[in-house]
């Protein structure tokens, strides 16, 4: 018996307890559907009227409980940090050791860019719009970053690689991390609460609304995008150039 | 002065996103300079908001939404004694750190700086916070630094076996807090630690109370290193770099205990006021338990920076105890362990990697009488292990003779002896090592040690005085802070507070500020005979214990051989069951888990 | 009483943690340790859930229609940044097992025990 199929052998009964504990405590939750909180109530109800924003969801992200996203965000940027640290030894060799691959397909070439100019715009538009329709700066962000790893199939490594060099990515992403804070700051300093509204509340259900939503919203987008890309191209390369090591090798 | 309680998060998160901004800019010194006046700002914030809380707590609410009528809308900081020294521990100990790694550190120190800083921000945050899932973000977010700084060194093995291992338990553990927390919200609609409180006061417990507790306790536990979550902290410890093992064993580890204190007064202490004697057996077993094994384990060590982690897991036991006596003169014992091991443990740290570095090894065997040219190191050394035996008025004196009387208090008599010995014994060890490596009394080899793989030293030219006056500083303050005139006093009167649920949520939703209490005197503690006692016993049991762990093959043989077989095969199934393997890990998490909640599942029903 | 969205969080649970603790592959386990925070999703999601409620999205809908709870939502936003984040960081440790010992077992690297 490995040391493997013992650990599962016991792990059978040990779940079993934890799971009936488990449902015993799910069992007393409140329906399905018969949720009653009276958090999510008053936010519903004030959204709108005080910070005319028509998006409850982004309203509660980036302003009722905005400083869960300032903490966030600074996951994703110290997670960021991190990935490079543990990747800094694995024999990344810049943008020269990348093999010289050229996308020989147009089709490939062409759609490749149309959707990535597409993806860009989605989710440009997802991140503008975040606080008066579905989205916002972090769903807005991803999915930039994902339209832009397009770029990788569309136009080869070398093509993707210059253009997402630490050197541009590194501040963009900072920039937005710590625009979040410097916007909460900055209702510090004028005497208010940390993160609370300088702007007016502006007019509903048009981009002018909500007031310091927008900002931090779109610090947020970039960020996001920016993290998100810098972990692609960290992932990606750690493939790409041991592969063209090899097969240069052969 | 509540435009304070931002700050100490701010200021560094903004620091670690200007250092990465100006990387390829700035030169890398004014990016240390940076990270290191950050940190420091944090520390001098931190203690005015501390100084600030003692006249009454002090409450920022973010976005400036204050409650409506019994609800919070946003999410509040509030900051009462306990919580802001916490918050000052943990922002000096990072600040002390940097200092370190000024010279220490050379190598990717921009990723370490931004790293440390954030750890800094999210260890503030989680002090402060008065809401629960936003102690929750600040957990993730210390988390998450951690996980990468432990595997710092990642061309060896070792320290991605530390961060693997690492990594996983407490991801584990965070998504059973997770959990918890949804539970909790599904049944009061609240996030916010003092209208969770007034809701769950006003009913009897129930299934979902029951299970929602043992969820955020368990994943917190995982944090703290308890028997038998705490397989992870060895792992991480012996492979983290110096300045990093400062972090985890000072502040850390003592943030998931401090989290268990804070949500059991302020959430639950209400709903469970019947059945706290349940409550308060699990957790004073849990600790005793966690307080034996850590000592023995740590005997068992010759890795210097592994034994010092299992000398904290042992300390950690001694601190859950103060805290599951649900008394308010435990947790202040508690309060004052944390601020005198914290330090003294991280002075120690910063010796190992002293040594470390100028005698290019970390085991304690191979160091033989090799650090006998090292007299400040090795005078550190034997005055931080002092320090945790608990001398009278020298280091970990003052929290555990307060610990020790509440447990009297409560007929826990029990208690106070095998916490005198888990410490003693793991202090003994400390000082077996110390005089072994210092001094070179024992014999070279002993095969009663586990001996582990070397650490590589760091490579490059440090400047040793600068470690070594880092290092002093940090054990000095350590081992004063029994003689610190005050203290007890305040943190006696925090800890007061610190349990006065009602009292917290009025302050927090209705703004009912009570009325200034008086100052404290600054006195000293009057020690009572059974604190001398305590405090001489386990001193002269630490130095038995050196004793014997050095000198023991002298024994005499039958001696030797009947405790070989009493003790040898628990023993060995105990080494056996630290195995390394992440799997094994997660199955006690389970197993552990099931145990808290059958228990309480039946007992608080 | 309608309990199957719990039942279903749960189970999801119990099942992540079981190809946790059998798992022979660092990336294997990861991808567990995404299912488990699946089961938060999960479970943060259906306590929100309001029936006939509508998204707590009001242009062009008259304030006070029923809504589900945006406070969840925000909840499983802020839980789906945490999981990718320390995800990132496990893979980048598996990698890193990869160059260093040439296996992503757990069981095989355990460099440090007892």
């Amino acid at each position: 018996m490995t040391r493997r199929r013992i650990r599962g052998a016991v792990a059978v009964p040990a779940l079993g307890v934890v799971g009936a504990v488990v449902f015993w405590g799910l069992s007393g939750l409140p329906s399905f559907g018969d949720y009653h909180g009276q958090y999510g109530r008053l936010i519903n109800d004030v959204a709108l009227p005080e910070r005319h924003t028509t998006n409850a969801v982004t309203a509660t992200v980036f302003d009722y409980r905005g400083l869960d996203t300032l903490g966030e965000e600074f996951i994703l940027f110290a997670a960021v940090t991190g990935v490079v640290l543990l990747l800094r030894k694995s024999g990344r060799r810049g943008v020269d050791a990348a093999p010289k691959d050229r996308v020989t397909s147009d089709a490939l070439r062409l759609f490749g860019m149309l959707a990535l100019a597409g993806g860009v715009l989605v989710g440009l538009w997802l991140a503008a719009y975040g606080y008066v329709t579905p989205g916002g700066g972090f769903q807005g962000g991803v999915a930039i970053a994902s339209a832009f790893a397009l770029l990788y199939l569309a136009a080869g490594y070398r093509a993707f690689a210059r253009r997402t060099s630490e050197e541009a990515l590194d501040p963009l992403e900072a920039t937005g991390a710590g625009g979040f804070a410097v916007v909460g700051l900055a209702a510090l300093i004028s005497g208010l609460p940390f993160l609370a509204n300088l702007l007016g509340p502006g007019q509903p259900s048009t981009l002018f609304s909500g007031g310091s939503i927008a900002f931090v919203n779109w610090a947020a987008a970039i960020e996001v995008a920016a993290a998100n890309t810098i972990l692609f191209k960290a992932f990606l390369e750690q493939y790409i150039v041991p592969l063209a090591a090899a097969r240069s090798r052969r | 002065m509540s435009w304070l309680l931002p700050l100490p998060v701010a200021i560094p998160l903004l620091a670690a996103a200007v250092v990465v901004a100006t990387d390829h800019v700035a030169p890398r010194r004014l990016e240390d300079a940076v990270a290191l006046v950050a940190a420091a700002a944090a520390t001098a914030v931190s203690i005015l908001i501390m100084l600030d809380t003692q006249r009454g707590a002090v409450l920022h609410w973010f976005g400036g939404w204050h409650p409506r009528g019994n609800l919070a809308l946003g999410i509040g900081f509030v900051a009462d004694p306990l919580g802001a020294g916490m918050a000052v521990l943990s922002t000096g100990l990072v600040t002390l750190a940097l200092a370190y790694s000024w010279t220490y550190m050379r190598e990717a120190s921009r990723l370490f700086d931004t790293l440390m800083l954030v750890f800094c921000a999210a260890t503030a945050g989680f002090s402060l916070t008065g809401d629960l899932f936003n102690m929750f973000v600040w957990f993730e977010l210390m988390g998450v630094a951690a996980y990468a700084l432990a595997g710092f060194k990642v061309e060896e093995l070792g320290p991605v076996q530390g961060a693997v291992n690492f990594a996983i338990t407490n991801t584990a553990g965070a998504y059973l807090i997770l959990m918890g927390i949804g539970l909790l919200y599904a049944r009061t609609g609240a996030l916010n630690f003092a209208q969770l409180g007034q809701f769950l006061a006003a009913r009897p417990v129930d299934r979902l109370v029951i299970v929602a507790l043992t969820l955020v306790f368990v994943g917190f536990l995982v944090k703290a290193a308890i028997v038998p979550f705490h397989w992870w902290l060895a792992d991480a410890h012996a492979v983290a770099p110096a300045p990093v093992c400062v972090l985890f064993s000072g502040a850390m580890v003592e943030l998931g205990l401090f989290a268990v204190a804070r949500i059991y007064w302020t959430v639950f202490s209400g709903t469970l006021h019947a059945h706290d004697g349940d409550v308060r057996s699990l957790l004073v077993w849990i600790g005793v338990v966690t307080a034996l094994v850590g000592a023995l384990m740590c005997f068992l060590q010759r890795h210097l920076k592994r034994l010092l982690a299992y000398s904290t897991i042992a300390h950690a036991g001694v601190m859950l105890v103060g805290i599951g006596l649900l008394g308010a003169k435990g947790l202040a014992g508690t309060a004052n362990l944390v601020l005198s091991h914290g330090l003294v443990k991280g002075g120690l740290f910063l010796v190992a990697g002293l040594v470390l570095l100028r005698l290019k090894a970390i085991d304690e065997l191979r160091l033989h009488g090799a650090g006998r040219g090292l007299p400040w190191e090795g005078a550190l050394w034997l005055a931080g292990a002092v320090g945790l035996t608990g001398f009278p008025y020298v280091g970990v004196f003052l929290g555990h003779s307060l610990v020790d009387d509440e447990a009297g208090g409560r007929s826990f008599d029990w208690v106070p002896p095998l916490l005198m010995l888990a410490e003693a014994v793991a202090a003994g060890a400390v000082l077996r090592a110390g005089a072994r490596v210092f001094l070179g009394w024992g014999p070279k080899r002993d095969e009663l040690l586990t001996p582990e793989p070397e650490e590589s030293p760091p490579e490059q030219r440090a400047s040793v005085p600068l470690l070594i006056a880092v290092a002093a500083v940090t054990v000095g303050l350590g081992l004063l802070m029994s003689v610190v005139p005050g203290l007890e006093a305040r943190t006696e009167h925090g800890a007061e507070r610190f349990v006065d649920r009602p009292a917290y949520a009025a302050r927090v939703l209705h703004d009912v500020v009570p009325p200034a209490p008086p100052r404290p005197p600054f006195t000293l503690r009057r020690a009572t005979l059974q604190s001398w006692l305590y405090g001489i016993g386990a001193t002269l049991i630490a130095f038995a214990t050196a004793a014997v762990g050095l000198w023991y093959r002298r024994l005499p043989e039958l001696f030797l051989g009947l405790v070989a077989r009493g003790l040898g095969p628990p023993v060995r199934a105990l080494r056996a069951a630290h195995s390394g393997i992440v799997g094994d890990y997660l199955l006690w998490l389970t197993i552990g888990t099931a145990v808290v909640g059958g228990v309480w599942a039946i007992s608080l029903r | 009483m309608n309990f199957l969205a719990f039942g279903v969080a749960g189970w999801i649970c119990l099942v992540g943690f079981y190809g946790a603790i059998v798992s022979e592959n660092l990336i294997h386990l990861a991808l567990c340790l995404t299912v488990i925070q699946s089961s938060t999703y999960v479970l943060l999601l259906s306590i929100g859930y309001r029936t006939g409620g509508g998204a707590p999205i009001f242009k062009g809908v008259k304030l006070g229609t029923t809504s589900v709870d945006p406070v969840v939502q925000a909840l499983a936003l802020t839980d789906v940044v945490i999981s990718v984040t320390v995800i990132a960081l496990i893979l980048a440790l598996a990698l890193d097992a990869h160059n260093d010992a040439g296996t992503v077992d757990p069981d095989e690297l355990a460099e440090f025990h007892g």
